[in-house]
């Protein structure tokens, strides 16, 4: 019987032989790989030979005109490139500055929320999440009508109230300018570890919390010892998800400052965009996003090993 | 005292609360009244916090732009992409979490890794692939790299142990294809999961400006972010119209999310918490 079919000579009828006659294991494996398929091939096409041409270009002098090997040319002259240090200054600062900010806010709105009941919470998750389904180019146009420097209601409210004399050029002044763009990344990035917060604080296991009330620990002795030690692992995704996530802090500046004025706002990502899609150095402009890549890669693995440590003890 | 302590820390938490909710609500409220001022009532100072006379002027200047196409465009891309990362995602969540094969653990992990890689740094050259493989400056440009994110696999993963696998046994040995598991058994099983996933990918599809500014250029290609981002530099200062296009580029999407908002938080937090 099985010879007989093992003639036919219709495609399909080979490879459904060939895969009837399989081990089950092996069988398991032709099946489970035609499941995976689409996702490796986008996941390859579009992640993976990117990443490789990526690294490979920054050995390059790769511009709309040229492409010529200069194996770590691009890196060397990065190092003494003013702007591009500037940038990197810029977005350390801002990842240092508002990170700790960002996870203590979303922390700490999780804890006042968490025992609230269910209506309310959701009323409140979704108020804070709000800028960011709005989108940031949508919360920009306000952003930019309250810095207006003359029909502003910043300006207008410290001005009335006697704070400052005259304009404040907020988006042009570099004393100010970079601190803007802080205080609307954080409105923008607390969406997201607030409700991650509130669902770890909910999952926490009720019965320790008031083992420990009932000896008479304090709300402050029971936050650091019991939901604190249970709620790590969460920290520990939020401080890493919005480190990357700021390391990458881009459509604000291209839409509020454009990395002005001179270069104070400017990160490491609108550098990329701006030396490879306005000065078309492609080259040179992978050289700064396999850096950052680096630097974003050893700033994980460091958050990975302290709160991994802290998790032992 | 405790108690004491526990009122003061209640009163001035859900106070300091308040006051941030305003100001978390406050643009989104600005936005949408704004666009319906004059241009004049827009620059006044002091502002004008309640529209008395609301008039359509912002909107219609609005719609002498392409505004329709930039919406249409959105709308296109964010579905598509929901679409096509949900099943490509559910297929490969299912495979990884209930079938033991040749390089499975290799796989998960690479995926796992890569939900690290910083996902910009690769835009340089996604763009000049992207050129070369002809698609540039259409809509599949934006469409098609966002499929390869591995975060849809680890959350279709996740949902999917759920499923018991006697249940898959069970149909195996009744003579059910794998096919008609995958689409009979399994899919019904994690739904939760898949709307948790479409709306999550919807909402990050509908606001990836930076994938949107990089892959599009042509004026009637445009997506509503990239169209409201070129009215800021066209409309500087008629803020009516720019807020009439951020209404616009808003509404939809929070309609979608309050909608949603259960399945919305269940795909962010099953991840990251217990996972």
């Amino acid at each position: 019987m099985n010879e007989i079919k093992n003639k036919s000579k219709n495609p399909f009828d080979i490879i459904r032989n060939w895969y009837k006659n399989l081990s089950i294991d092996k069988r398991q494996t032709v099946t489970s790989y035609l499941f995976l398929a689409p996702a490796l091939a986008f996941f390859s096409l579009f992640v993976v030979i990117p990443i490789i041409t990526g690294v490979v270009t920054s050995l390059f002098n790769y511009t709309n005109k040229k492409f010529e090997f200069v194996f770590l040319n691009n890196y060397i002259k990065l190092f003494s490139n003013e702007i591009f240090l500037k940038s990197l200054k810029n977005t350390v600062v801002l990842v240092l500055v508002a990170v700790p900010i960002i996870v203590i806010f979303s922390l700490f709105t999780a804890v006042v929320l968490y025992k609230k009941n269910a209506v309310l919470r959701s009323v409140f998750r979704g108020i804070f999440y709000l800028p960011v389904v709005t989108g940031t180019v949508a919360v920009v146009v306000v952003w930019k009508w309250m810095f207006d420097p003359y029909s502003g209601v910043l300006n207008y409210v410290l001005m009335r109230a006697g704070v400052i004399a005259q304009e404040i050029q907020w988006l042009g002044d570099k004393r100010f300018a970079f601190w803007a763009i802080v205080i609307i990344l954080i409105t923008t990035s607390v969406g997201q570890p607030i409700i991650l917060y509130i669902a770890a604080l909910g999952n926490l296991d009720v019965s320790q919390v008031e083992a420990a009330q009932i000896d008479g620990a304090t709300d402050w002795q029971v936050f650091k010892y019991v939901k604190w030690p249970g709620i790590l692992p969460t920290t520990l995704y939020v401080v890493v998800i919005t480190t990357i996530n700021t390391f990458q802090c881009f459509s604000l500046i291209q839409l509020l400052t454009s990395g002005g004025p001179n270069y104070n706002t400017s990160t490491i990502m609108y550098l990329v965009y701006e030396t490879a899609f306005k000065q078309y150095k492609f080259g040179y402009a992978n050289a700064m996003g396999v850096v950052l890549a680096i630097i974003i890669g050893i700033f994980s693995l460091i958050q990975f090993k302290v709160f991994t440590e802290k998790e032992v003890k | 005292m405790e108690k004491l302590k526990r009122a003061i820390f209640n009163i001035s938490s859900m106070s300091l609360l308040t006051i941030l909710t305003v100001v978390f609500i406050f643009p989104f409220y600005w936005v949408i009244t704004g666009s319906f001022k004059t241009r004049a009532d827009n620059l006044k100072l002091p502002p004008i916090w309640f529209v008395s006379k609301p008039t359509l002027e912002s909107w219609q200047v609005l719609f002498k732009q392409p505004a329709w196409q930039w919406l249409f465009n959105s709308i296109f891309i964010s579905i598509t992409t929901m679409l096509l990362v949900c099943l490509v995602s559910a297929a490969a969540g299912y495979v990884l979490a209930k079938k033991r094969f040749y390089g499975d653990k290799f796989l998960f992990s690479m995926f796992v890794f890569a939900m690290a890689l910083p996902k910009q740094v690769v835009l340089v050259p996604l763009v000049k692939q992207v050129s070369f493989m002809g698609f540039h400056n259409t809509l599949w440009a934006v469409i098609l790299p966002a499929i390869g994110w591995p975060f849809g696999i680890f959350l279709m993963k996740q949902f999917s142990e759920i499923v018991p696998s006697e249940l898959l046994e069970a149909a195996k040995i009744d003579g059910c294809s794998e096919i008609k598991i995958f689409t009979d058994i399994v899919i019904p099983m994690v739904k939760p999961g898949i709307a948790a996933l479409a709306i999550f990918t919807f909402i990050s599809s509908w606001n990836d400006y930076f994938l949107q500014l990089i892959m599009l250029n042509a004026r009637s290609n445009l997506t509503l972010q990239l169209g409201l981002a070129t009215l800021q530099g066209e409309f500087a200062t008629d803020y009516g119209v720019l807020m009439a296009g951020a209404s616009l580029a808003a509404i939809p999407i929070v309609v979608m999310f309050i909608a949603f908002q259960k399945s919305f938080t269940q795909g962010i937090t099953i991840g990251a918490v217990k996972g």
